[in-house]
């Protein structure tokens, strides 16, 4: 290619050209029997509920590469705004940006208009973002905050589908996270039970699931503020 | 609309030890059963409310009945990311053409974008939709626009996974000239049934009735559904 003097700057957005290469690497790789390293994924459990004075959202904090456990003290629960935040399972590289896309609109949106964001606004434009990736960006998200209309929780999906629920969990920690939920969620719970019912849920992810572990974080939004507990409660098998 | 990033094969990067099991990477579809009646002065609609990823019910009280105008409803089926995406399309464009024409809007018109698009979009959307409502040219209307893009108006259409269970009954069971309470019940009836057998529907049965005057919106939960003899 021939040299220039000016800058290229690279286009903005997603760039997928690996995704053609590692296809070729993985089938080379699999010819000499060796395996590709695998993108870190956030098996995961994280979990979010609605209780009468806001939500409480929780994630535990391991980051796995395959088999081996990359990070002990990963953030799951992403802030996106002051009143709204957001807990990633998935890909962790797409979680991430996601997110930081996210917080990043929302801030532009606030400083323009001079009001504060909307749950449903974060809501919107992540389910318009992934929808038009249809899928190839891995992020699971619960998205949890209070706004003037009052406490909001919803789920985005990787292709880009919405529920808005009351209490829910995601990752592969989700099932078991679930069946606590399911058992222990009355509508508008006091926010000491709402914090022990995520505590729980999150706590049965991590003692039923593999990819689930380490500590546990829990975010509570509400009116008043936020109250980013991190850790909530250490693992029983912490390094001394 | 459709994005044209995808690469072939490239979908599945990690595929062989995952942590995360293969119905989580399912996408989300809304296998139903949805339904919508037409009598004189509106129209009833019914859906059930069970949201998918492969064996794992993602969301048991989904609302698969979406407005699109005041008095224009539709039901989604297929794929939940793509139901909701042409169903925001759709309420944007018919509000827009509404403003314009200060008018309410016909719900043939409604009816008429969801074909375009589902036409258009044929080979990457998986959506089969039911657009009800009641206009004041031709009073309460059901069309449907299932997988591939056909707009047809019927008196009464059933769609979604469970409809093939519920044929032989609506199509023994409809008469027209129905009552609205008549209607409710036939609905209801259908959709039980429809939800006993089909695996990828049931929860609660959620029915709405658009007339002239409003919107009624009800809910039926599982434990309250007409019993069946069996």
């Amino acid at each position: 290619m021939a040299l220039s003097y000016t800058v290229e700057s690279p286009s903005p957005g997603f760039n997928f050209e690996n995704s053609t290469r590692n296809v070729v690497f993985e089938a080379l790789l699999n010819e000499g029997k060796s395996k590709a390293p695998s993108p870190l994924k956030t098996g995961t459990t994280i979990a979010g509920v609605v209780c009468k004075d806001g939500v409480v959202l929780g994630a535990d904090t391991r980051a796995t590469s395959s088999e081996v456990v990359a990070d002990k003290m990963c953030a799951k629960i992403h802030h996106i705004a002051p009143n709204i935040y957001c807990c990633g399972a998935g890909t962790a590289a797409d979680t991430k940006q996601m997110t930081d896309l996210l917080a990043s609109n929302l801030s532009i949106f606030t400083m323009n208009s001079g009001r504060n964001p909307r749950v449903v606004m974060a809501m919107q434009i992540l389910q318009d973002m992934l929808f038009r990736y249809r899928g190839q960006i891995g992020a699971n998200l619960i998205l949890g905050g209070v706004d003037c209309t009052g406490n909001h929780l919803y789920t985005v999906g990787p292709y880009g589908d919405m529920d808005k629920v009351q209490y829910l969990a995601m990752g592969s920690g989700d099932l078991a996270a679930m069946g606590i939920l399911e058992d222990g969620f009355k509508p508008s719970m006091e926010l000491e039970s709402a914090k022990k019912l995520v505590r729980d849920a999150i706590h049965s992810g991590i003692m039923s699931d593999l990819g689930s572990g380490n500590n546990i974080d829990i975010c509570v939004i509400t009116r008043q503020g936020v109250d980013y507990i991190r850790p909530y409660e250490e693992s029983a098998y912490k390094d001394k | 609309m459709a994005a044209s990033v995808a690469v072939a094969g490239a979908q599945h990067l990690s595929s062989v030890s995952d942590l995360v099991p293969d119905w989580a990477r399912q996408e989300v579809s809304t296998g139903t059963t949805i339904m919508a009646v037409e009598f004189d002065g509106g129209v009833v609609i019914g859906a059930d409310s069970r949201t998918t990823t492969g064996a794992y019910i993602a969301n048991r009280v989904t609302d698969k009945l979406t407005p699109i105008h005041d008095r224009i409803f539709c039901c989604r089926s297929g794929s939940a990311a793509d139901t909701q995406a042409i169903a925001d399309a759709v309420t944007y464009q018919l509000g827009f053409h509404s403003i314009e024409l200060d008018e309410p809007p016909l719900v043939r018109t409604a009816a008429n974008l969801f074909k375009e698009m589902c036409y258009r979009y044929r080979e990457e959307l998986m959506a089969g939709i039911i657009v009800a409502g009641w206009d004041k040219r031709r009073g309460g209307q059901v069309y449907t626009v299932p997988m591939g893009g056909m707009l047809v108006r019927q008196p009464v259409s059933v769609g979604g996974s469970g409809s093939s269970y519920v044929y032989g009954f609506v199509d023994s069971n409809y008469r027209s000239g129905m009552s609205k309470e008549e209607c409710l019940r036939f609905v209801a009836e259908a959709l039980t049934l429809a939800m006993e057998r089909d695996g990828s529907s049931g929860g609660v049965a959620r029915l709405a009735v658009i007339t002239e005057e409003g919107l009624e919106r009800r809910v039926i939960l599982g434990n309250e559904l007409p019993k069946s003899t069996i």
